[in-house]
């Protein structure tokens, strides 16, 4: 077999280096992505999670803030929403990285469903956690859900993070996920003797079509396969139970 | 207590109908082999003969209707059958062997129809990434067919070596043949216009983008200049009454182009295809029961042995009667091959051997009545 390395073998390993940033880094306990640290004055000490992050010692309420990979730092006004530091974190990363351009490829192979637009909320005061919603909010929401389901994609196209032994891929038989029906679950599925959830159906082909190991629930890669799942069939009535 | 069991014929003294029936069919088959017209007609009238005499012509006797299929002919063609397999993409063996079993089941069948089909036509996507030991596994087990084989090409043959190694084993992509009253032209329908020198790709790379149906970056397919040459000087001088049929990888019309199931210069080859009565064009490709019909021209897709794709959200054909949704824990539910039996007049009935359902016929009747008669049942569970 020709090896897959060579469309971005390791753009799609930072893909889910990204999704875990997003999905596993502040907590998740399920594969070991990098951890997001807090970093003081200079002295690279990363200690465990983003929920860490203090005033440091640097300009007056400035923060300085450690990407998972122990090395990307930025640093922010204290006070600056999580969201926002994600959002600046990622970009920094993706500056220092050489295939940080794999979300765009990604997308540019496989078209995703966008997902929802809330720029009617723009300029609404939520008291309790964002203050006045932003035009940057916003833009943030959308493009950190996307990357999730962008992350999901090069998964879900490439037998190697699939863990496959026979070279196939979900693609080979779900183009774009079509066929995946993720609207209907939970159902029964008589042939595994329960009710499944998504989650199980992408086991179950995972184990067989595929032939790899299932996936444990917190996956980054399940996390991320589910996003791109539910992304593609975006609009569609939720009528679990149909078969 | 125990007595010794009597077989059925033993007890009544005569053979069961079914017991007859296998025994005619195998005489009869047993006479078919390499006869020409005029004896076969002489065996199966003798055929008939005996089990009429016998009183016994049940709706299931093969001479009525063998006769009636060696009757001289109102149209052109001498009724004749050819088998397909189509869309194997095989790995290697030591990789994935679930595909090259596919295959060789495929094979399996094939060679026992009887009587045999005149051809073989393999629809394209031997392999699955293009390479040299992926076709050299599709050509070893294809030597297995006893019928002779008509090879073409598909879009997972060609990009890695932009269809060396297959030229080297299968010769031309491009060629036509005549065969008992009918024009055949295979074509190779998977031509892209180049995205790959750009993006500066390795064969590999172009290969794996090919490789994914929904891959946006790739281009679309199309027969190309040359070829629509190629065929309007294969065709020069034809009457438009000489039936053609056409083998391509893709559909020759445009059905859903994100994924392919789309020929992007369709509309040109139609035209050129367009002064003759009948058309019937078969293609690969799109791995399902898929039925259309354009002016004169008919349309029939091909069974993958690999694995079934989905519908296409949009764009599907009127006269398509879809397969049943397959069942992800059956390994080859909507897989299969068939066959197609040509009649006198160039049209033929599409045969679709699923493997694990009933086989479904599209008959001649159903596409030239535009669906008006002889319609495949609905499957049970439609794709949404
Ligand atoms: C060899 C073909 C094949 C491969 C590869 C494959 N599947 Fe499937 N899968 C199927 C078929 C066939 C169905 C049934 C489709 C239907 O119900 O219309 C199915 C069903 C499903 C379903 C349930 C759909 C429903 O209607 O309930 C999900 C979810 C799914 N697959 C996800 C995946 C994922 C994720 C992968 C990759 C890890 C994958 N599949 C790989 C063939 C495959
Ligand atoms: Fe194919
Ligand atoms: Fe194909």
């Amino acid at each position: 077999m020709i090896k897959r390395d060579v469309i971005g073998k390791s753009a799609l390993a930072l893909a889910i280096a990204a999704a875990s940033i997003v999905a596993a880094c502040g907590g998740g306990q399920g594969a070991r992505p990098p951890t997001t640290a807090q970093q003081q004055g200079g002295a690279a000490t990363p200690s465990v999670g983003a929920r860490s992050v203090e005033a440091s010692a640097l300009a007056p309420g400035n923060v300085e803030v450690l990407l998972c990979d122990g090395k990307t730092k930025i640093s922010v006004a204290s006070g600056t929403p999580g969201t926002a530091i994600a959002g600046q974190l990622m970009a920094e990363w993706m500056r220092k990285n050489p295939s940080s351009n794999w979300e765009a490829e990604e997308r540019e192979r496989h078209t995703l469903q966008p997902a929802a637009d809330n720029s009617g909320l723009i300029g609404l005061i939520d008291g309790h956690t964002y203050g006045k919603i932003t035009a940057q909010d916003v833009a943030l929401w959308k493009t950190e859900t996307e990357r999730v389901a962008t992350a999901g994609s090069a998964v879900f196209h490439d037998a190697d993070q699939l863990g496959s032994t026979v070279g196939v891929s979900c693609d080979m038989c779900h183009p774009h996920a079509a066929n995946t029906h993720p609207e209907t679950y939970p159902k029964f599925q008589a042939q595994l003797g329960r009710v499944a959830l998504l989650r199980d159906m992408i086991n179950w082909c995972i184990e067989h079509p595929v032939r790899g190991k299932a996936l444990a629930s917190d996956d980054p890669r399940m996390r991320a396969m589910e996003a791109y799942i539910l992304a593609q069939r975006k609009g569609r009535t939720l009528e679990y139970g149909k078969h | 207590m125990d007595r010794p069991k009597k077989t059925p014929e033993a007890i009544i003294g005569v053979k069961s109908i079914e017991t007859k029936h296998m025994e005619e069919r195998a005489a009869l088959h047993r006479g078919l082999v390499n006869l020409d017209r005029r004896s076969f007609l002489k065996v199966s009238a003798a055929a008939f003969g005996a089990v009429a005499g016998a009183g016994i012509v049940s709706p299931h006797s093969f001479q009525p209707v063998s006769v009636a299929h060696a009757q001289p002919a109102k149209g052109k063609v001498q009724q004749f059958r050819f088998a397909y397999i189509s869309d194997s993409h095989l790995y290697e063996r030591s990789l994935n062997d679930r595909f090259v079993n596919a295959l060789m089941r495929a094979v399996d069948d094939v060679n026992s129809m009887d009587p045999q089909p005149d051809f073989v036509l393999y629809g394209g996507d031997l392999a699955q990434l293009g390479g040299a030991k992926e076709l050299e596994t599709g050509a070893q087990v294809l030597r297995n067919l006893k019928a002779p084989i008509k090879m073409m090409v598909g879009e997972h043959d060609w990009f890695l070596d932009m269809g060396e190694k297959w030229r080297e084993l299968f010769g031309a992509p491009t060629y036509s043949f005549d065969h008992k009253g009918a024009h055949c032209v295979v074509l190779n329908s998977i031509i892209e216009a180049d995205f790959w020198t750009a993006r500066k790709m390795t064969p590999e790379q172009r290969m794996l983008t090919v490789a994914g149906l929904d891959n946006g970056v790739q281009s679309r397919f199309t027969v190309g200049a040359e070829q629509r040459k190629w065929l309007e000087n294969d065709l020069k001088g034809k009457p438009s009454t000489t039936p053609i049929i056409v083998f391509s990888h893709s559909p020759l019309y445009k059905l859903f182009r994100d994924w392919n199931f789309w020929t992007d210069d369709a509309d040109e080859v139609q035209a050129i295809l367009k002064r003759f009565d009948n058309v019937v064009v078969f293609h690969g490709h799109t791995h399902q029961m898929l039925t259309n019909r354009i002016g004169n021209i008919h349309f029939h897709g091909m069974l993958s042995t690999a694995w079934p794709w989905p519908y296409a959200p949009q764009g599907l054909p009127e006269l398509t009667v879809q397969m049943g949704r397959p069942d992800p824990f059956a390994p080859s539910d909507g897989c299969g091959d068939g066959s197609a039996l040509v009649h006198p007049d160039g049209l033929a009935d599409k045969i679709y051997n699923l493997w694990n359902r009933n086989p479904v016929t599209v008959s001649r009747t159903y596409t030239a009545t535009r669906g008006a008669k002889d319609k495949p049942a609905k499957p049970r569970l439609e794709s949404y």
